[in-house]
This record gives structure tokens, sequence and C-alpha cells, in this order.
């Protein structure tokens, strides 16, 4: 098997429209209304959009809204602190399951 | 899609000159840097340079023209021994004269002296610095250039360059590091004076975006990344008709080191020729031709009307 992720796929995103052309279209308008600036500036959603895009491991988020950090004249060290922050959410999501352990081992323990 | 074809399906009409209030020069390709975004593909090898003589007929347009603002380009202007004798010549006429300068030549030998002349001559400085960290700039410019900049931005601060809105001016160009397109340019210009204030305590007058154009050292990226028909691509999605009127071809005429005229600096690499029988050398310059000239265009025109614009001024939008 080739590559199994290729970048020229993204450009590829209308094809998925074709099957469903109403549910994509309330997708893409959906999509590009909750990107628009609002309470948040269009800095901070591409930056939660760049955490999120690590968090769900999507390697076409990644590349698209890496780009749209940059070309919101962030740098490397805010991209890297907005994984961090990815990265912790998650890391405490897990950690914070010990208690489900703890409880389980608790419920099933004389 | 043509960028004239463009043009046409937005109701935009063909591009066409409105004055010509601003004479471009580029005396010359020469330069102690080899950015990796050079349209010129500026370097210290390249040996094209604008001779006295050339010079002299730029300034005999500037006086039978009535044009008053002088932009002096390269490579490093400051490379071409004949410089001070231009910007003499045109500050005598009382012309406005702008330097683009890379900021680390005042460092090379012989060149110590050139802040205090520009200060003496009210120059307005024009200075590349893509970014406010080290490492996007040393990245794009080469190792240590941030660097050798701020310490001539402290330099250009102290002769009175940059430091309030009624003094002389010095200006910032921004660029992207890559393939992808500047920020807001008044966003940008806030963050630029907040961090180099707080990191370096240097200011500047204002901030200008600058898109990478599809040219020279920066279409060789593309090219070896085999990203040229994306990148184009996207310029051409994001033409923005508001952009067409601001473009710095409407309103200016650029001048090649051998005295050839052209549209823009951009067609001066390309080698493309001012469009009909108008004359076409600054020897036989005619203001009142070039104003209302036709101007050539080709693919590379969608890097000065993307998103919000870019000319020699920044944002054009």
């Amino acid at each position: 098997m080739g590559d199994y992720y290729d970048d020229k796929d993204l450009d590829r995103f209308g094809e998925v429209g074709k099957h469903s052309p109403d549910l994509f279209k309330k997708f893409i308008e959906w999509y590009s209304a909750s990107l628009k600036e609002g309470v948040l500036s269009r800095r901070e959603k591409v930056l939660i959009g760049l955490a999120v895009a690590h968090a769900v491991q999507c390697p076409y988020c990644i590349d698209a809204y890496t780009k749209n950090c940059l070309e919101e004249g962030l740098n490397l060290e805010h991209i890297t602190e907005a994984v961090h922050v990815a990265s912790a959410i998650r890391g405490g999501a897990t950690l914070i399951h010990a208690v489900q352990a703890h409880n389980t081992v608790d419920r099933i323990s004389m | 899609m043509e960028f004239a074809e463009a043009l046409g399906k937005h109701g935009c009409p063909p591009l066409r000159a409105s004055k010509v209030e601003t004479l471009q020069v580029n005396i010359g390709y020469k330069c102690n840097m080899s950015c990796k975004h050079c349209h010129v593909q500026a370097g210290p090898s390249r040996e094209e340079i604008m001779q006295p003589d050339t010079m002299k007929s730029v300034i005999s347009a500037l006086a039978g023209s009535g044009i008053k603002v002088l932009d002096i380009t390269g490579g490093a202007p400051e490379l071409n021994p004949h410089l001070k004798f231009l910007i003499e010549e045109a500050r005598a006429l009382g012309c406005h004269v702008m330097v683009r300068s890379n900021l680390t030549v005042y460092a090379e030998t012989g060149m110590e002296d050139m802040p205090v002349f520009y200060r003496d001559h009210e120059i307005e400085l024009v200075a590349s610095l893509p970014y406010y960290r080290s490492d996007a700039v040393d990245r794009v410019r080469g190792e240590g250039v941030f660097e050798k900049s701020i310490s001539a931005l402290r330099v250009l601060n102290n002769l009175g360059f940059g430091i309030d809105h009624g003094g002389l001016k010095l200006d910032l160009v921004h660029n992207p590091q890559g393939m992808f397109f500047p920020p807001c340019q008044a966003r940008m210009e806030e963050e630029y004076r907040r961090e180099l204030d707080k990191r370096y305590g240097v200011s500047f007058s204002s901030l200008f975006t600058l898109t990478n154009m599809p040219l020279g050292r920066f279409r060789n990226f593309l090219v070896e990344r085999n990203q040229l028909d994306r990148y184009m691509e996207r310029l051409r999605n994001s033409f923005n008709p508001a952009a067409v009127e601001g473009v710095m071809c409407r309103s200016l005429i650029n001048v090649g080191w051998d005295g050839t005229l052209y549209d823009c600096d951009f067609n001066q690499m390309l080698g493309l020729s001012l469009c009909g029988d108008i004359p076409k050398t600054i020897d036989e310059f005619d203001a009142a031709l070039l104003s209302s000239r036709e101007i050539a265009v080709s693919e590379h025109c969608f890097g000065c009307t993307a998103g919000q614009g870019s000319s020699c001024q920044g944002a054009a939008a």
C-alpha cells in the first residue's frame, strides 16, 4: 500500500459531497460560520483548530491549521504551546480515568 | 485562468496606469546576502550595476517630468558605488527619496557611514525584516542576519529614524517565510511594534506586508517542493478585485539597471517589456505617454491581487 494520507486529497474534500450533497452543504456552511470572527478572534479560532487537529491526529487538519496559524502571523512558539495544551488535556483525560480504575478495584475487592 | 481573463470575469477593465507619481529605480542586482525569497535572485556574484550615465538620465527624467518620488531598490543599493550621487542629485531637485535597504549591508567594510548619509539627506528607509524573531528571519535570510538587523535598527533609531511619526521614516517589510500568505497588515504592525520594543527596544514607522511572488528564488523553492501549481492555484482562487485599484504598477514606473523601463520590478525580472508603441528606455522618458499606458500582465500579477493585495507599500486592499 502506498502512502495512506496524500496531502493532495485535501483538495478533493468536495467529492465527499457527491453522495449526500444536502448534508455536505450544511456541513460546509456550519464549518465556515464557526470559523468566522465572532466573540473569539480568527487567530484564537485557528489555534483552537490546530490544538484539536493534534488531539484527533488528523494529518489534513494539522497541515491546514498550521498554515492558517502562520497566515495569522503566529510562529512556532505559539504553535508548540497550543499543541502542549492539547497534549496536556489528552494526558489529563487519560490520567483522570485512574479514578475509574481505583473505583473498580474498590468495587470488586474484598 | 489568465490574469487578464480574471480581471474581465470580475468586471475590472484591462489594467492601465492612472498616473506616474513614483520612479522606481533598480540600481543593481549585487547584494551581500542571498535571501531564499528574493525575486531578483540578488547576491554577491551578480555583476549588473547601474552606471552614472544611466543615473544622469534618471535625474533628467525626474527634472523633466516633475515626478517627486524616487524609490531606489536593488540588490543592495548601497553596493552600487554611485548611489550617493543619485541621492544627492534627486534631493537637489526636491524629490522625496526612498531606499529599500537590507539593514545588514551597513556592517560591510566601507558602508559604516551610510546611516548618517541617509539621515543627512532625509531618506525614507524601507527595510526588510520578515519577522520579529531570529529563527524565522535567519531561516530565510541566513545565519546571524537577525542580530545584524537589530543592531542596524538601533543605530537608525539613535539617528532619529522610526522614532516618531513626524521624524525620519523607517518602514519595515514583512513577508511570509514560505508558501503561505501574509497576515493582516494592521494587526501584524501592532504585533511587530509590541514585540520589537519589548524584546529589543527598537521602533519603526510602518509595517508593509508583502506576498511572496512566484518568481526568482521563491519560484525555484516552489518548483523544488513540487508546489508551484498549488501556490498558483491558491493565488488565482484568492483574486480580490478590490486590490486591483491599489497595485503599484498603476502609479509607478520601474527602471532597470541598464535604463530599460518596466511596469514593475517583477516584470523587470521576467524581461516583460512595456506594452505598445511607447518609448521603452529612461533616455526617451515620456511621462505623459506612460501615465495612461496599458500594463503588461502575466500569471505573477495574481501575487499582487490575492487576499489583502500586495504592493511595494504593503497591503493594497
